[in-house]
């Protein structure tokens, strides 16, 4: 396998983008990442999306957003794995340049959310349609039971998961990308609205348009430019039931676990050796469960982990400090390339206030439906 | 929910048959056409048993069209006699008052509508024993 770089990148807002289109989302953040590499032309594009069917009506995403972009004829692939469409993009992306087949490949994501669908159903339809949604579960109903069973098992407490919003509120507040840029309160997350307890509507990642893209390039094309970049040196995916009930044990997120084992074995590191990571909390419990499954904190104790500082900007394992998907926004499809533009950005010291000193490895981690799908990525700086 | 699709499944949802596997016993609800732990494509057929407890459970405060009427409900991962788990309502009881550990039956109810003008579509639900 050839090395592969990430040459450049770049994402739009997320928030409510009233005057983008879809395919405005994903074309600004595609013209952005193009012109932040420097290159003139692409050999291929991998474009993550869940459902723009449910949400806009819209499939046959890649070959419309190679047309959009100017790109057509080039190959186009839409890639969908529910919530880390985005990650699996940059993974086929990968494997496009790593096997030899193209050199410069554009890998991103998009999700339009806003446009009137109902995104209760949209998100549901990541679940086992037919025995967890036929009888009316929805996605914070599924991730509130994993907080329930923590909660149980492990002695969990409230407070810690809404340190988990808490926390990344805080870094979101430096992001001038992120939909709800605003610091929140441990009192205003446990007092907010239940969405299906214990989880309120702070405990949970928001409603979001946007598009996220980054640029791949072989070695051969990297070495020619002059710029800053990172290299991606592991790199995992995994899988496991689409239904929660089906796993053995239901506070485990196994999809996590092995596509971080996979990443790491790969890179040859481990755990302690990452300086910052963004990961997949699209509720709070899912970030503590991820702790747990990525090794950072022992099973059991991503809570009290959390609530002791350590995933803290200043703690020994700065966790989403581009605010993560719970500040930054959630566009389904777009996130996992987001999280590899918040790594990029921050091993290449462009990320402002909340910039993470001396960070040389960094990990992204992109999860689908309850945890039935995850991508492991781990960066280094070059 | 169209009806073709909602007739599949009636086995499961009007009578419990889940698939045993006869390589290694472990039992698929519902039932599959390969056994993921030992490879097995042999499989028997078994009725579930209605009786178990809670293994963990919500309150669904926001839910999707079809459901809104009836908010708040509970939904929990019950966990049979035989060890199968499943996904279901628990009705006919204050939400609030839930636990783990409850122990439950299954019943026979109404789940919800094909549409506005569609069939009603029927399976199981737990309520407190």
């Amino acid at each position: 396998m050839r090395d592969v770089y990430v040459i450049g990148c770049g994402m739009t807002k997320f928030g409510e983008i009233w005057e983008s289109s879809f395919r405005d989302l994903f074309v600004e953040a595609g013209l952005k990442a193009i012109k932040d590499a420097g290159v003139d032309h692409l050999d291929s594009m991998y474009v993550g999306t869940m459902t723009s069917g449910l949400f806009i009506g819209q499939e046959h995403v890649g070959a419309l957003m190679a047309d959009y972009l100017g790109m057509a004829p080039i190959p186009a692939v839409r890639v969908e794995s529910a919530c880390c469409s985005g990650g699996l993009a940059v993974r086929m992306g990968f494997l496009d340049i790593a096997s030899g087949n193209s050199d410069i490949v554009l890998a991103g994501g998009v999700e339009k959310m806003n446009d009137g669908a109902d995104v209760t159903f949209a998100l549901s339809t990541a679940a086992d349609q037919e025995y967890e949604c036929y009888h009316g579960v929805t996605f914070p109903g599924l991730y509130a039971m994993i907080a329930r069973a923590h909660m149980h098992r492990y002695g969990t407490t409230r407070n810690q998961l809404a340190q988990v919003a808490v926390k990344n509120h805080f870094n979101g507040s430096m992001n001038p990308n992120a939909q709800f840029p605003r610091k929140v309160t441990l009192e205003q997350v446990k007092s907010s609205v239940l969405v299906a307890d214990p989880l309120t509507v702070l405990d949970s990642s928001p409603v979001s348009d946007g598009g996220a893209c980054v640029i791949l390039a072989s070695e051969e094309v990297a070495k020619k430019l002059q710029k800053p970049m990172i290299k991606i040196i592991g790199s995992g995916v995994a899988t496991d039931s689409l239904a929660l009930d089906q796993r053995e044990d239901i506070t485990a997120l196994n999809a996590v676990k092995v596509s971080a084992e996979r990443a790491f074995k790969m890179a040859g590191l481990k755990p302690s050796d990452i300086d910052l990571a963004e990961v997949h909390d699209c509720f709070t419990i899912a970030e503590i469960c991820i702790l747990e499954e990525l090794g950072f904190a022992e099973r059991g104790k991503g809570g009290l982990f959390t609530e002791q500082g350590h995933t803290a900007l200043t703690g020994k394992i700065p966790i989403n400090t581009s605010g993560g998907l719970k500040s930054k926004g959630h566009p389904v499809g777009a996130t996992g390339a987001a999280q590899v533009v918040e790594i990029f950005e921050q091993l290449t010291g462009k990320s402002g206030e909340r910039q993470i000193k001396n960070a040389k490895i960094g990990l992204a981690q992109n999860m689908g439906g309850s945890g039935a799908s995850s991508v492991t990525h781990i960066f280094s700086l070059m | 929910m169209p009806s073709p699709r909602y007739r599949r499944e009636m086995p499961q949802r009007y009578r419990l048959e889940a698939g045993k596997c006869k390589g290694c016993g472990k039992i698929f609800f519902p039932p599959r056409l390969i056994c993921n732990k030992c490879g097995s494509q042999e499989f028997e057929q078994v009725v579930l048993p209605e009786n178990g407890k809670i293994v963990t459970f919500t309150i669904i405060r926001v839910a999707p069209a079809q459901f809104e009427a009836e908010v708040p409900y509970a939904i929990a991962i019950v966990e049979l006699e035989n060890g199968v788990r499943i996904t279901t309502q628990v009705v006919d009881c204050d939400p609030e008052k839930l636990d783990i550990g409850n122990e439950v039956k299954l019943v026979f109810r109404k789940i919800q509508k094909e549409g506005k003008t569609g069939i009603l579509l029927y399976g199981y639900k737990a309520v407190l024993v």
